[in-house]
């Protein structure tokens, strides 16, 4: 029973947690597969999607688990550039709670942002991603396509490669592997990679084909072209030479290694095109399970895991 | 007028006095310390301090008090309110109001408010730069002849290395010390915490100790060049209080302060986004808090400053890293102080020290001592009372405080300013 409040990040939430999570996104994967794709399970309930920053994969993932579970899904696309003509992210978390929704997704720039939203509504926050810091759904439905096609994520060894210092993809991938008792590996250059990711347990190399090096999943994480010019790195292409996955890097994996990226996709610069739409590639298979991890989510935080359908 | 304190623990560093000793005060002036029961108590107001330390009043070389501009945050009656409050009976005002405190007239202005509030002794710092832009010297001229006592460009880094030269160079001249905020913005790099693992695992952009340290390493560098008196305000990070003790051990004119919050909290504060554990410098590692306890402990650290910096509640209710940068310290200063006591790390004499005689030995103030013939400005406080912080309750208009709800000891039971009582714990004010 997963009896936290808010769904904030993956830091500190048990190994019995994170399984019971992944257990109940996968119940929910069959109703995607349904010819009438929608359950009645939080009707009448409004889900607001919050998001100070742009996103397509993931609002688009979060509005239609919302609607299949016939949740009334808002979506508020607010610039938090404009701080100082618009409001207070106070005043909005003040006004959206006056309209009674069942749950605030939020995707912001500053990292905990969805903390401080959590401190002053009196609903479920779900963090759909906060600037540099966690994206716990996104970690969830890695998880989940992971232990869809290893059987299980104990013992495994995963390779997150690129932009670590910066990703919270990997932030919450890493929270959530180690837990789970996988091996991960943070690969990138020096200057993405400070040594203190290693107090995440995870070994850190800058030496992409030693870190891949019987690796049964690999992750590259997309590369923010911007980083270049606050120069962490000279150049793209040569960031691409490095770090980029490519078939012949992959020759050092597992055999069957399983190859993920958490979109939109550069392609090569962080990954070669061959292995993006190659037979290892479970790309597609990550955004089919984002839809049941938020259903999952959407479902356990509204109700608290009472299913309506049982009360009426 | 005549005011008698007696039965107290009189403590003056400056005088190397620690012993039961009665005050009689003449016309807001010290006129003698003797041992008890010396003076006839006729026609004069007792004050008893028995059990109490009775200290000259403390001073704070590093506030902000807002006013000009910024009256939302703080002004120059409600600062000096939180001053007497804190036992402060003398505080120095940084210049970035608005306008800048960089010429004369912003100078006799906040002078002038001071008078009309006629609590703690103000005492301007004149910006270094026009405007705090770190490009132009400020009329350094015209605001010590106004009363500027120090020249900085508080909490904006100086980064012109040539600029820093030249008022150091020029401050020698007009014999009064620069104080500088040392962080290189570039190596900040926009950061709003300590680098180190807890940034990693908030997400946060953090500031090494790096940033800090080479600045210190370059002002030192330049006050061997010039012989201008670098005074390093809040050092936070071991790299500084080592670079510190280098320069005093050369015998350079280099001075330095601790700010209360960075030698009791580390980063470990910022967990859950806490925006009252947010300032520049930023709350560091364990091993630098050790280090600034060192360093007050061995004298490389002169001085206790707040850098009391009071923000509207608007200005911290954000998203992390957003918020403004520092917190109030006035009037947590003594019981935070009173836990280096507590702790073995500073007897109680070096701590008056630190709150008194040394800060206004940098500043050239002839205020921090209790002798014959002085201005009759005292602290007397209870080093032992327990108190719970309640940040609504703080006299500053800023709540800002990480020291919220903490159950602290040590209290200030009343300040004198020029032999009249500005502030009375028993009296509410």
């Amino acid at each position: 029973m997963f009896t936290q409040p808010h769904l904030l990040g993956l830091e500190g939430v048990s190994k019995d947690d994170l399984l019971f999570l992944l257990d109940t996104a996968e119940s929910f994967r069959e109703i995607s597969e349904r010819e009438v794709k929608k359950v009645p399970t939080l009707r009448g309930k409004t889900v607001i999607n919050l998001f100070y920053e742009s996103s397509t994969r993931t609002r688009t993932s979060f509005e239609i688990a919302a609607k299949r579970l016939s949740a009334d899904a808002i979506n508020i696309t607010a610039s938090a550039s404009s701080v100082t003509k618009g409001e207070t992210l106070l005043d909005t978390a003040r006004n959206l709670i006056a309209m009674r929704p069942a749950a605030i997704v939020i995707r912001h720039p500053s990292s905990g942002a969805p903390h401080f939203l959590a401190r002053v509504v009196d609903c479920p926050v779900i963090n759909a991603g906060d600037g540099t810091h966690e994206h716990p759904t996104q970690a969830l439905l890695d998880l989940l396509t992971i232990r869809e096609r290893k059987g299980k994520l104990a013992g495994l060894t995963v390779a997150i490669v690129g932009d670590i210092l910066h990703s919270r993809v990997a932030r919450s991938n890493v929270l959530a592997l180690t837990t789970l008792g996988a091996k991960v590996r943070l690969v990138g250059p020096r200057t993405l990679l400070p040594p203190e990711c290693g107090a995440f347990g995870a070994t850190l190399h800058t030496d992409l084909r030693s870190g891949l090096v019987g690796a049964d999943v690999i992750m590259a994480l997309r590369l923010q072209l911007e980083r270049q010019a606050r120069n962490f790195f000279p150049s793209v292409e040569e960031y691409s030479r490095r770090f980029c996955i490519t078939p012949a890097a992959l020759a050092e994996a597992q055999p069957d290694v399983s190859i993920m990226h958490p979109g939109p996709m550069n392609r090569g610069i962080e990954i070669d095109s061959r292995v993006a739409d190659g037979p290892y590639s479970v790309i597609l298979d990550q955004v089919t399970n984002g839809v049941a991890v938020r259903m999952a989510i959407l479902f356990l935080l509204t109700t608290r895991g009472k299913d309506v359908r049982e009360e009426e | 007028m005549r005011i008698v304190i007696q039965n107290g623990t009189v403590i003056d560093p400056a005088s190397n006095l620690n012993a039961q000793r009665d005050i009689l005060i003449e016309n807001g002036t010290v006129r003698t310390i003797e041992k008890p029961g010396a003076f006839h108590k006729t026609e004069a107001e007792v004050i008893d301090a028995n059990g109490l330390i009775v200290a000259p009043g403390f001073v704070d070389i590093h506030v902000h008090l807002r006013e000009p501009g910024y009256e939302y945050k703080e002004t120059v009656l409600t600062g000096t309110q939180s001053a007497v409050a804190g036992g402060f009976t003398s505080v120095a005002c940084m210049a970035n109001t608005n306008p800048v405190n960089d010429n004369g007239s912003v100078t006799r202005y906040i002078i002038e408010r001071a008078r009309e509030a006629s609590l703690a002794r103000v005492f301007p710092i004149g910006a270094l730069s026009k405007g705090l832009k770190g490009e132009e010297l400020a009329l350094f001229g015209e605001m010590v002849d106004a009363g500027a006592v120090a020249i900085s460009d508080d909490g904006r880094p100086v980064m012109d290395a040539n600029l820093m030269r030249r008022a150091l160079e020029y401050c020698s001249m007009l014999n009064v010390p620069v104080s500088v905020h040392e962080e290189d913005l570039h190596l900040a790099g926009g950061g709003v915490m300590n680098e180190g693992p807890t940034a990693l695992r908030l997400g946060l952009r953090g500031i090494p100790n790096a940033a800090e340290d080479v600045m210190i390493a370059r002002d030192i560098t330049l006050a061997r060049l010039t012989g201008g008196r670098v005074h390093i305000a809040h050092l936070s990070t071991r790299g500084a209080v080592a670079l510190v003790r280098q320069a005093k051990a050369e015998g350079l004119p280099v001075t330095a302060e601790a700010a209360p919050h960075h030698f009791t909290l580390t980063e470990d504060a910022v967990d859950g986004y806490n925006t009252n554990a947010k300032m520049a410098p930023p709350l560091r590692l364990a091993e630098d808090v050790a280090a600034v306890k060192e360093g007050l402990r061995d004298g490389t650290i002169d001085a206790i400053a707040t850098d009391h910096a009071p923000h509207h509640r608007d200005e911290k209710e954000v998203e992390f890293d957003q918020a403004a940068n520092g917190i109030v310290g006035l009037e947590t200063a003594l019981p935070l102080t009173m836990k280096l006591v507590d702790a073995g790390a500073l007897s109680l004499a070096e701590a008056v020290r630190k709150l008194t005689t040394n800060p206004a030995r940098i500043f050239g103030l002839s205020c921090g001592t209790l002798s014959t013939g002085v201005p009759a400005d005292v602290t007397i406080f209870d080093p032992a009372r327990p108190w719970r912080v309640e940040a609504t309750k703080l006299q500053s208009k800023g709540k800002n405080s990480p020291f919220d709800k903490w159950e602290l000891n040590g209290k200030v039971m009343m300040t004198l300013v020029g032999g009249r009582v500005v502030y009375n714990a028993k009296a509410g004010r």
